[in-house]
């Protein structure tokens, strides 16, 4: 089979395959263009005939649990990330097909982390080949180079949803670690030793993989409360001494930054979002877990706190800055995605105003509604922006796959999209010609805050007009380009091979790009 | 270089006379490269007798810059006419005035030259400040730090300090300077007065030759005690200005850091024409007081005192310390006070976030900004009556108070705190 085939030029002008890993594909066709037809996907009907009648599911340990769930050559495997760099699990499930000499299986993590740097030689033997996620770290390098032996695809948290609903992937064993869980598969991410806050990534997965294994450090009598996953999508419990090192969800991005230059851009962001009348009582946001994202949420909070206002809701992923705005009582709720420290999830435990959601509720495509489109503003971080307004965030600019999308993609409907991010990075200019990767249509992208000015797109005719004679630094992104370079001077168009190592999908479904392979 | 107009007994001849028994190395290594080298390079350069040039770059920016950096590397070594050697550019994502420092120091380590490797100098950066500037905030860079340096001017600092003696360490002194020499060519400064600190003296006179033929605005000198250092560094300043031509002002600001030094504050402080400020350094101030630094400051209120009182009877800016705490900006805010209530005209900041809270709590208020209105009101009255004596009420008003009240309003402008126009429709 080959890694892809019948390359065509889709409507964002990028060259693409129209056969992915021996799948048809459908090339990105425009935002809101590619509209599906027909049913959502049907899992297998079960019949509680096939399970014990006292609800007791567990397995002797996961090896056993993977045998029963029929583990075998080419198929699909999936995890979730709320562990994040702490995750235990998806490294033993390998460790096991590897041992019993399984091979071709297809990996469809919510991300990867550097801590699963481990599965590399499985990749190579052939045990993996490829993995249809986000790539972080070790495994986005090694993607990178052309070493996978499938083509990697990389899809937002809400498409990767949509891919399970609507069928285009079809998990066949789902591998849920549950910080808490009892015999019938009942699970939360709030309880026990290693709580991670959720399990909403895992949601999709239980629903309509064909086996689902539910493993815990901390199995309690029924009902586990609250049942984050249902036991009643779930085939096998196994009990294991750790699950998943809680104190690795905290990761260095997620706490403010001590960067005065950051700090400048978080201000410079705080300020542009005040002087367009974005933020008013009752107005939402989201905000990343970015150290300047964070940082722009404290002075959202300082100009909630000046004018009286509260915010209706924050999206997260939650850590401690976001809880200390929801419980003084300048947000009402706050809708999480992913808690990314242990007061995220301290408050998620015992906040009733702090919700555990998915990436069904906030942010699939093909739903019957879209929370993003209904946010205020969000602030998303950026690898490349170029002077469309187009984005990267998967890729470096010498081509390399090092960062997952996240929610990043589904995130660009809301009301205002900003971007703050620096001009340039360790001589390399932010602000480029071309994207390297096109993750994020320009059209979508309504505000690039640098720390020496602001570019609005000229799409966003009303919020140039508010903020015209605020005082900001407002350039256009042309002239931030050209004081980037005059710093760093201009950089070469990165060399990159012909070999196409990943695509990424675009929120619908559709190809919005390639990953070309780095020569090294 | 002619130096022979310097005064005998100069210590700058004896620095130089020092400096010709240094001995030359076989392989130069100048820069800093490794997991905290953000925006630098490491250097090592290696005469060689045959082979040509081998140049290797290792950069993280090489699939964007390693073409360039190639080219500026063979630009520097036929510049200096090595036509055989071994190059190794360890680099992290220097800029081209980082990398063309690093260079020529690694290759000075090993052959003697008076040659300069210089960049086109920004047009910017050949601007010229008054005597009188704003001098509210001046925000230390170690000078052989590049990764502070890019991004220092967009915090809008009065002064940007590239700082030659304490924030380097003695090892790096040789190679700071190159640094520091191509910043001021080539370092965005958005609109900083353009200041060096040297080092102590007779170190710092060698300084300057980094220094004064590339368009610095004010040099510092750090543990001056008394007037013959200004002496002797505007004696080597007056060479290095003859010998390139130069008209464009230098103004001199010396830290008064020692029991002598307060004592001598006046003397230093009207020994020259180009002393714009004078300014107290308390670190070490109150060791060499044989005590210790502390919040209330009450060990410092004698030598502030004497440096506010020996700038003001000089008609110099008097300038205040740093605030070391750069986690405290409350703690700052009431420092910046205490400062502004003792005479002081800025003071020093080595965090670029401390410098709002400076200009914030400098910046004239609204009860100066009255009363400055009110004199600069009489004063256009008295203009516009051909009167000689300028009156607010049964008070006179003498030229200092009027300078100074026009002062006020100019500072209230340029900060946002009065309108431009505020004299419009005004009756004078």
């Amino acid at each position: 089979m080959k890694k892809y085939d019948k390359l065509t030029k889709n409507a964002a002008g990028r060259m693409v395959p129209k056969i992915v890993n021996g799948t048809e594909q459908i090339p990105f066709q425009g935002v809101g263009k590619y509209k599906p037809t027909g049913r959502k996907f049907g899992p297998r009907i079960s019949s509680c005939v096939d399970y014990p009648d006292d609800g007791n599911k567990t397995a002797k340990d996961l090896k056993e649990a993977l045998i029963k769930s029929g583990l075998k050559d080419g198929m699909t495997i999936s995890t979730h990330h709320h562990f994040r760099n702490g995750d235990l699990i998806a490294n033993q499930i390998f460790d096991i097909a590897h041992e019993l000499g399984v091979k071709n299986l297809r990996w469809y993590p919510s991300a990867s982390f550097p801590c699963q740097e481990h599965l590399i030689p499985y990749l190579e033997d052939g045990t993996i080949n490829r993995i249809e996620g986000s790539m972080n770290g070790p495994l986005g390098k090694f993607a990178s180079e052309g070493k996978m032996k499938g083509l990697g695809v990389l899809r937002s948290h809400g498409g990767r949803y949509q891919a399970i609903q609507d069928g285009e992937v079809q998990i066949d064993i789902s591998v849920i670690a549950a910080p808490t869980a009892d015999a019938f598969g009942n699970a939360n991410g709030v309880n026990g030793d290693a709580a991670c806050g959720l399990l909403g990534f895992a949601l999709g997965d239980s629903q309509y993989a064909d086996k689902v294994i539910v493993v815990t450090d901390n199995l309690v009598p029924f009902p586990a409360i609250p049942w984050q996953i249902h036991g009643n999508y779930v085939d096998y419990v196994v009990e294991v001494e750790k699950v998943g090192l809680a104190e690795r969800i905290i990761s260095g991005t997620t706490r403010i930054t001590k960067s005065p230059d950051r700090l400048l851009i978080a201000e410079i962001t705080a300020k542009f979002c005040e002087a367009a009348g974005l933020i008013y009582d009752g107005f939402s946001y989201q905000a990343g877990a970015g150290g300047t994202a964070l940082s722009i949420g404290n002075y959202f909070g300082d100009i909630l706190r000046k004018n009286n206002w509260k915010a209706r809701f924050i999206r997260a992923g939650s850590n401690q800055y976001p809880v200390a705005l929801l419980e003084e009582g300048l947000v009402e709720y706050i809708l999480d995605g992913q808690t990314f420290d242990l007061e995220g999830v301290r408050s998620m435990r015992e906040n009733p105003n702090h919700i555990n959601t998915s990436p069904f509720t906030s942010y699939n495509y093909h739903g019957k509604g879209n929370f993003a489109s209904m946010i205020d503003i969000v602030v998303l971080g950026a690898t490349e922006v170029d002077v469309n307004f187009n984005a990267n965030v998967v890729t470096h600019s010498d081509g390399y796959l090092l960062h997952g999308i996240g929610g990043w993609q589904n995130c660009l409907f809301s009301k205002c999209t900003i971007l703050p991010i620096p001009l340039f990075r360790d001589r390399i200019p932010v602000i480029r010609d071309e994207v390297t990767t096109l993750c994020g249509p320009g059209e979508l992208i309504d505000v690039i805050v640098t720390e020496r000015g602001i570019a609005i797109n000229p799409l966003r005719k009303d919020l140039i007009e508010k903020v015209k004679d605020s005082g900001l630094p407002i350039k256009t992104i042309e002239e931030l380009k050209a004081e980037g370079e005059a710093i760093c001077g201009v950089p070469e168009k990165p060399q990159l091979g012909d070999e196409i190592i990943a695509v990424i999908k675009w929120v619908d479904g559709t190809i919005i790009d390639s990953v070309r392979k780095v020569i090294t | 270089m002619n130096l022979c107009i310097i005064s005998e007994n100069s210590p700058y001849i004896c620095w130089q006379i020092l400096s010709q028994y240094l001995i030359m190395k076989t392989i130069g290594i100048a820069g800093n490269f490794g997991k905290n080298a953000k925006s630098d390079c490491r250097v090592t350069f290696e005469k060689k007798t045959e082979g040509g040039l081998q140049i290797e770059i290792r950069s993280k920016v090489n699939a964007l810059y390693g073409k360039s950096i190639r080219k500026l590397a063979e630009n520097v070594l036929h510049f200096f006419d090595i036509e055989n050697a071994g190059f190794l550019i360890e680099d992290s994502g220097a800029v081209d005035f980082v990398l063309a420092a690093r260079m020529e120091a690694a290759i000075k380590q090993v052959i003697e030259t008076e040659k300069e490797y210089l960049l086109p100098q920004l047009s910017e950066n050949t601007s010229s400040t008054e005597k009188d500037a704003n001098r509210f905030s001046r925000l230390y860079l170690p000078g052989n730090t590049p990764k502070l340096m890019l991004n220092a001017g967009i915090h809008k600092p009065n002064g940007l300090i590239l700082d030659l003696e304490d924030a380097v360490a003695p090892d790096k002194k040789f190679e700071a300077g190159f640094v520091v020499r191509n910043a001021l060519r080539s370092l965005h400064f958005y609109n900083a007065e353009r200041m060096v600190r040297i080092n102590q003296i007779p170190k710092g006179l060698d300084d300057l030759r980094f220094i004064i033929p590339h368009h610095a605005n004010l040099i510092i000198l750090p543990k001056c005690e008394s007037a013959a250092d200004i002496k002797w560094v505007n004696e080597v300043i007056d060479v290095h200005k003859k010998e390139h031509g130069i008209e464009h002002p230098v103004w001199l600001m010396p830290i008064i850091e020692s029991a002598k030094g307060v004592m001598n504050a006046y003397e230093i402080a009207k020994s020259a024409e180009n002393i714009a400020a004078i300014a107290i350094g308390l670190e070490d101030y109150t060791a060499d007081l044989g005590t210790r630094r502390t919040a209330a400051g009450t060990e410092s209120f004698f030598a502030r005192s004497m440096v506010v009182n020996a700038a003001r009877a000089a008609g110099v800016q008097p300038i205040d310390s740093v605030f070391s705490d750069v986690s405290d900006m409350e703690a700052l805010a009431e420092n910046v006070k205490v400062s502004k209530g003792l005479g002081f005209d800025g003071m020093g900041c080595i965090h670029p976030r401390q410098i709002e809270v400076i200009h914030e709590n400098f910046a004239p208020e609204e009860v100066e900004i009255e009363r400055a209105k009110k004199i600069v009101l009489a004063f256009k009255e008295a203009e516009k009556k051909g009167l000689g004596v300028v009156s607010l009420g049964s008070k006179m008003i003498d030229a200092p108070v009027v300078k100074r009240a026009q002062n006020t309003i100019h500072l209230a402008i340029n900060m946002g705190k009065l309108e431009d126009s505020w004299m419009d429709g005004l009756e004078t």
